[in-house]
This record gives structure tokens, sequence and C-alpha cells, in this order.
């Protein structure tokens, strides 16, 4: 295990954090990347999934959309991505935006989805029947309620986009696989490592902070329907 | 850089394909089928001793949250770039899911059913074997379900090691600015995870003829 110790020892030196290759930069590559795709995510997934929930409209399209985005492997999105986006400018930003925010937006749009769809239709009665419209209804009924399940599909979101946003140092983008790949290139298995240790702690920093958002937003009894597996 | 779709290149190239859809399907079902292996039992343990559940979840979990390309990565120290190194990560990503639905499947039973079974005199085992295990069978199947789409997935990235299957295509593609070999190795493992999806999804329905749909999973 020498050379994963090495790798600790490469991280914790202050000599490595600063300049172009240093980890402060790539790791606010690496958070700009993912912060950037699940932001838009959320600004196209969220209403969508608030309206098909709320109105029952396009059920069918959001299952759908559930169903592909889980049968489609992240890497096989960044490499159908791909091809299209090598026009773009900025080269190696753009195709990992894309394939990230594609990626982002199936988990972030079930869970908006079934999370206001979950909310009883006895509190809806009783919200319609004190004379609430129906945006009020959304969004201090519906929303609230349906909080920590969206915040439960963000978080998968995130952690996934943490993950595959390092494949995007074969486009030449930046980030924690700059490392992994570079390392892989030239044989150098604590620079490897380096990005390995990095990455994984990121995404479990990730998931740790979003877990703690989850139990923030659960309302005071803890009403939301707990996510099923089947 | 050539056309994106270049039909010369996959013409050529035909048995090559072939080769590594099935090193693709081999390597996704040796690691669910190891993840079976382990799962079941704990699973089993877990929900008859429930002190155990939180922390084999939170283990789990951790594996689970792992990226994949950082754990490929990280077990080349002890276990070499070779293929037991690739099947350790995938195993571990399946089992989260697999125990997850075990514990799942075996909690859903419903405790008259339990009851009518002591009733009629049968021993734990034959309870176990005989009527929570098959009822549990429809959440079970759909953890294999969800374990085998994520392994067909996973495998793509494993190609960095030199055992990613179709995974091979997209990191040749990349490294040469070549689009047919991306979108061939992008386009047929997502048709691979598709089909295994719609494949396991008709035997979850066929194990429980009484339920509609019940097609969507939220992710907790």
């Amino acid at each position: 295990m020498q050379p994963f110790a090495r790798a600790v020892a490469w991280i914790l030196s202050p000599a490595h954090w600063w300049g172009p290759d240093g980890v402060l930069t790539h790791t606010a590559e690496h958070v700009e990347i993912t912060a950037l795709s699940v932001a838009v995510a959320l600004a196209i997934a969220l209403p969508a999934g608030l309206y098909v929930g709320h109105t029952r409209r396009g059920e069918k399209a959001a299952v759908w959309t559930a169903n592909l985005g889980r049968a489609l492997p992240a890497f096989g999105i960044l490499g159908i991505v791909f091809p299209f986006t090598l026009s773009l400018p900025g080269f190696g930003f753009y195709p990992t935006l894309i394939a990230m925010v594609l990626l982002a937006i199936p988990p972030i749009l079930t869970n908006t989805y079934v999370g206001v769809r979950s909310v009883e239709a006895d509190t809806v009665e009783a919200a319609r029947g004190m004379g609430m419209s129906e945006v009020q209804l959304l969004r201090r009924i519906e929303l609230p309620l349906a909080a920590p399940v969206i915040v439960a599909g963000i978080r998968t979101s995130a952690v996934a986009v943490v993950a595959t946003a390092t494949l995007a140092a074969v486009f030449g983008w930046g980030g924690y696989g700059r490392y992994i790949f570079d390392g892989f290139y030239q044989n150098d298995t604590v620079k490897i490592l380096v990005g390995a240790i990095l990455v994984a702690a990121l995404a479990v920093v990730t998931e740790l902070v979003l877990a703690v958002a989850e139990h923030l937003v659960r309302p005071a009894r803890g009403a939301a329907a707990a996510g099923a597996t089947a | 850089m050539g056309s994106p779709f270049d039909v010369a290149w996959i013409a050529a190239h035909l048995s090559d394909i072939l080769g590594k859809l099935i090193e693709h399907i081999e390597l996704t079902l040796l690691a669910v089928g190891i993840g079976f292996v382990i799962a079941f039992p704990v699973g089993i343990y877990c929900f008859r001793h429930r002190k155990v559940y939180p922390p084999v979840t939170w283990v789990t979990g951790i594996l689970y949250t792992i990226p994949s390309l950082a754990f490929f990565v990280l077990l080349i120290p002890a276990l070499g770039i070779s293929i037991v190194n690739v099947e350790v990560a995938l195993v571990s990503y399946t089992l989260l899911i697999l125990i997850r639905n075990v514990v799942a499947g075996l909690e859903g039973v419903s405790e008259d059913t339990k009851d009518a079974a002591k009733g009629m005199g049968l021993t734990r085992g034959q309870i176990l074997w005989k009527v929570e295990v098959p009822l549990a069978l429809p959440v079970i199947v759909a953890g294999i379900r969800i374990a085998l789409v994520t392994t067909i997935g996973l495998v793509t990235v494993s190609a960095l090691l030199g055992y990613g299957g179709l995974g091979f295509f997209i990191l040749d593609g990349f490294g040469n600015y070549f689009a047919t070999p991306v979108l061939v190795g992008s386009v047929l493992s997502a048709l691979l995870a598709v089909v295994a999806d719609w494949g396991m999804l008709a035997l979850e329905r066929w194990l429980t003829p009484w339920r509609g749909g019940g097609r969507l999973q939220v992710s907790t």
C-alpha cells in the first residue's frame, strides 16, 4: 500500500495545492462543472416534474425519460454527445456540460414528479377547500411536502455527476480526471491515485452534504413518502 | 476526423464488435452473479438480525458512492490491473442494490401470511424458503434488474483497465478523435442496457401478474 500513502502525502503537501495543475485548481473545476450541470438540470427538471406531478399530464413521457436515463450508461451519454459537440467552441467543456446535464435530469425529474404525486389526496383536497389557488397549492403544500424526495433526487444526480465528470478529462476538460488520465499516460501510479482519492472524497462529501440538506427540508412529522425500490 | 458515422469502419470491424459485446455481457453477468451470491445470504441475515442492517447499508452505501473510475484505480496497488480488480469493483456496486432489495422484499411479506404458515406448522426454515422468498421474488428480481443495468454502464468505464467490453471502442475513439467507434460503443452499450431492462421487467411482470405497472424507482 505504499503508493497509496505516497498519494495521500502528495495531496497534503501545500506545494501541490496551487498552480494550473494544482489540487485547488482542479477542485474548483470539478466543483464548477458539477454545480453548473446540476443547476441547469434542476432548472429544466424541477418545473417539468412539478408540472407533471401536479397536473398528471405527460406522465408517460416522464416515465420514459426516467427509464431511459437509468438505462443509458453515463460514459455512453458522453460518447453519444461527443461527436455532435466537436464544432462548439471551448472544446472539452461543452460536451462535458451537455452530457452531465443529460445525466442529471432523470433522477431530479423522477423524484420531483413522484414526490408531488405522493402528496396525499386528502391533504390536497383540504388545501383546495381552504380556498388555495393551484399555484398556492403547489408552492405551499406540494412543494414543501415533496422537498425531501426532490433533494434526494438532486443528491443522486450530484453524486453521479461528480463521479462521471472525471471521465471528461478525456475530452481535455480539467477536474480531478486530469490527474487520473495524465497519470495513466505518464505511467505514474501515484498521480492516478491522487485523482482517485480526491474524486472519491468529493463524492462522499457531496453525498453527506446533500443528505444533511435532505434532512433539513424534511417536514416536521416526516410526512413525505419514503422511497420504494420496485 | 472522419465522418461521424463511417459504415466502412463498422463493416470492417464486425467480428471485433461482436467479441467486445460478448465480453461486455460476460463481465456484467459475472459481477451480478457473484454480487447476488454474496447479497442474498447477507440480505436474509440482515432481515433476521435488524441491528446488522444499518451498518451494512452504510458500508455498501459508501462503496456505491465511490466513483467507478476512482474505484478501479484505487484497487490497482492491491490487485494490479487485472480482471480481478475490475470484478471486485463491479461486484461492490451491486451489493447495496441487491441487499436493499432482498431485505425490502422479505419485509414486504405480510404478517398474516407468515402467521398462517406458522399455524400450518411450518418451521422457520420452511417459512423462509416456501413463503417469504417466493413472495419476495419480484422485489429481488427488480434489484437484479437495476444491478444489471447499472453494471452494464459501469463496464464501459473499466475499459480504461483493458477489460471494458464495448467501452474499448469509446476510449479508442476518444484517443483517435474518431467518432464512429465512440458511437458504436455508446449506442451498443446503451442498447444492451435497455434490452436487459426490458427483459428483466418482463420477468418481473411475469412473476407478479396481479401488479400493473410500478415501474418508477425513486432514488433515496
